[in-house]
């Protein structure tokens, strides 16, 4: 009998050569493993440990919960700067983070496509664990679906985060006032460039890299410096002209922006020309826009330029009052034109 | 950037615009019309009407080839995607132009046509490629700058031997459509000269517009798209006015001479020929104003390949893009500009494309009107 019996030994995944296929989103054996040997195993903490259906958290103690979610479906998965698992951490902190919260957890939804190489899936999701444990945000729970073959593209995440605001924090997009200063924390348009040159094999010469990262610690900063802050905003997808129409409709109020204080990279100064893009409306993921009034704006200036991630950090532009909303610019040629929403969709799936 | 902020800047720009006000004759009015939508875009971008004296008028020309497209064409587009299931390839710009019974290619695109933005056409030819059991379409549109590239890929294609390559060619020419302005509407628009096109004459040269000037007694002068090549331009024809003269000049001299680009013009004849009339939006059917593909590679010509023969049809009722296209109108006119056409319900398709007086307008310059 006794050779008969076996070593507690089950076969691991094959992470190298092995592909997602449907048993893996079937709830059976074979989710089980890549729960442990993937998820688990990389994203490791008390919570994802338990194996429970939701994660039990304590009370975050004083002031007011936010939730934010953010699916990402960006396309290539991995590009210059970073890949889709960073970015689905940072996206949704940094939603939490501008509202003026400390974002404490994170819970993340794959939806993988059969067929999908196991070896990227653990690479995204390293790169998940990497962002979360230097963030100090853990991913507390979490869940896996698989679509069949030509169903999805590769893999989709959503992450949902939950902060904590102090009582008295009232950042919001309707609190611009007439005479506030809009500043921006560093050069706009790295992301979305990023993933065009990498979609598109288009090599630039100077490689232009994602500025994804997350803005948690430099929003603490902030916060922390006395200023009044009326508005923090992320502008992600449609890019700085777009949050900032946002804001002028939530608030209304209008904007007026100086072309020669915007901050855009070289590199990425180029490529827009190259390709007929404006800066302005290209996807950023690692910078923020603020508001605040006009006698406070060098102040908060020098805070954010003494973050790393605020080093490049300007003053933009400033609210006035205008019935009609808009957010307008003063050329570099010296004329003057509207700012606008962007209308269609000049890079789909940046983020 | 190096060679393009030089033609950006603010201080020159100024001393320009003094220049232009200094020169231009305060007793009379100048009304110029820029052909091209490169150069419509970069006055709206750029706040050009800002800097000029209210006696120096610019209009915005039909130079913009998206805005030129009949609905028809788009039809015939729609149909090759969803009723013959080809992959049509298109420039981004085409997506949002509004087609028959309020359909469009991207919501054909989202009725199931396989139908893809791309940013060259030899992307078009790489995909006929990698997918031989599918036939590709590209759907060709512009004035002569974009015209070589097409030729280029459908060269490659028969060195290839591509049997799943054909292109839906509505290549337009600028000589016939200024020449219809010039025929048809000068009394009405009373025009005292033109920017010429920058990026189609580095092709065909500065000589095409000689027997404009000569005709018409209308001076001309090429310009590049930047905004101080712009500016410039504007103050060569105050100047070319002031004297009475009537010439082809050239600012955008580095790039543009007076025979253009040879070896391009060679390939374009090569590969196309003209058709005897072509219908534009806007300015209607005119003569010798298009391209279509020669007998020899007729076997990559959308139009001999599939049965989808073109179809005109009349645009909105309410829609001005007609006149806005000849000048007549200026965008705020138009009782749909800015309420039930937008850039995101585009009714007429000046209203799409950035280049497009429409769009341009209500981006960049509707604080103007209110």
């Amino acid at each position: 009998m006794s050779e008969l019996r076996k070593k507690g030994y089950v076969r691991p995944l094959d992470i190298r050569h092995g592909r997602v296929d449907m048993a893996h989103g079937a709830g059976g054996r074979a989710m089980a493993q890549l729960i442990d040997e993937l998820f688990a195993r990389h994203l490791g903490n008390e919570w994802l440990a338990r194996g429970d259906d939701g994660a039990v958290l304590p009370p975050p103690g004083a002031g007011r919960l936010v939730m934010a979610t953010d699916s990402h479906v960006v396309s290539p998965l991995f590009f210059p700067g970073g890949d889709i698992g960073c970015l689905a951490v940072h996206g949704t902190i940094n939603d939490v983070a501008v509202m003026g919260a400390r974002p404490l957890w994170l819970s993340a939804a794959f939806i993988l496509e059969e067929g999908f190489p196991l070896a990227d899936l653990a690479r995204i999701v390293t790169s998940m664990a990497a962002a979360a444990q230097a963030a100090g945000v853990p991913i507390v729970t979490g869940d896996t679906k698989v679509v069949e073959c030509g169903k999805g593209d590769g893999v989709f995440i959503t992450t949902t985060g939950v902060g904590v605001v102090s009582e008295g924090c009232e950042l919001s997009g309707c609190r611009a006032r007439p005479g506030d200063a809009i500043l921006v924390s560093g050069t706009l348009g790295d992301h979305g460039m990023a993933i065009m040159a990498g979609r598109e094999s288009l090599g630039f010469a100077a490689p232009i890299v994602s500025d994804t990262a997350a803005l948690h610690g430099l929003v603490a900063t902030l916060l922390d410096s006395a200023v009044d802050l009326r508005v923090l905003r992320d502008p992600t997808r449609g890019g700085m002209a777009t949050t900032l129409n946002e804001i002028a409709a939530q608030s209304g109020v209008g904007m007026l922006l100086q072309e020669t204080a915007l901050p855009v990279s070289p590199a990425v100064a180029a490529a827009c020309e190259f390709l007929g893009i404006d800066p302005l409306y290209v996807a950023n993921e690692g910078k923020l826009v603020a508001i605040c009034a006009q006698e406070d704006a060098q102040a908060l200036l020098a805070t954010m330029r003494r973050h790393p991630l605020g080093a490049q950090a300007a003053i933009i532009g400033a609210v006035h009052e205008d019935p009609h909303h808009f957010v307008q610019m003063t050329t570099v040629f010296g004329g003057r034109r509207v700012v606008d929403w962007l209308s269609g969709d000049q890079l789909p799936r940046i983020c | 950037m190096k060679y393009i902020d030089e033609f950006r800047d603010g201080t020159v720009a100024r001393k320009l615009a003094a220049a232009i006000s200094g020169e231009a004759d305060p007793g009379r009015r100048y009304r110029f019309m820029e052909f091209c939508g490169g150069h419509t875009h970069a006055i709206s971008r750029y706040g050009i009407a800002d800097l000029l004296p209210e006696n120096v008028q610019m209009i915005h020309g039909p130079g913009c080839p998206v805005c030129v497209l009949p609905i028809g064409r788009i039809d015939q587009a729609i149909r090759l995607a969803l009723d013959h299931g080809v992959i049509l390839c298109t420039y981004g710009d085409c997506l949002r132009v509004p087609a028959s019974d309020g359909r469009s290619l991207l919501k054909a695109k989202a009725q199931g046509g396989d139908i893809r933005m791309i940013y060259s056409c030899a992307d078009a030819v790489a995909l006929a490629e990698r997918h031989p059991e599918r036939q590709v379409v590209f759907f060709a549109i512009g004035f002569e700058t974009t015209t070589p590239p097409t030729a280029v890929a459908i060269k490659q294609a028969a060195a290839r031997g591509l049997s799943n390559f054909s292109v839906l060619c509505c290549h337009v020419l600028t000589p016939p459509a200024i020449a219809s302005i010039m025929e048809g509407i000068d009394a009405q628009l009373q025009l005292d000269g033109f920017v010429g096109p920058a990026h189609v004459s580095t092709v065909i040269g500065s000589r095409p517009y000689e027997p404009f000037a000569a005709h018409y007694r209308k001076p001309v002068v090429i310009a590049g798209f930047e905004p101080l090549d712009v500016l410039q331009a504007i103050r060569m024809l105050v100047r070319q006015v002031n004297d009475g003269r009537a010439e082809v000049e050239n600012e955008f001299v580095r790039a543009v001479d007076r025979d253009g680009n040879r070896k391009a013009q060679a390939l374009v004849a090569e590969v196309f020929e003209l058709r005897e009339e072509f219908e534009w939006r806007g300015l209607g059917v005119l003569p010798n104003s298009a391209l279509r593909i020669r007998g020899e590679f007729a076997r990559f010509d959308a139009e001999r390949r599939f049965i989808v023969a073109y179809r005109a049809v009349a645009d909105h009722k309410g829609c001005d893009c007609g006149e806005i296209l000849r000048g007549i109108k200026r965008p705020p006119e138009c009782k749909l500009f800015g309420t039930v056409c937008t850039p995101e319900n585009p009714v007429g398709s000046c209203m799409v494309s950035s280049e497009g007086a429409c769009a341009a307008h209500y981006t960049y310059g509707r604080y103007r009107d209110v």
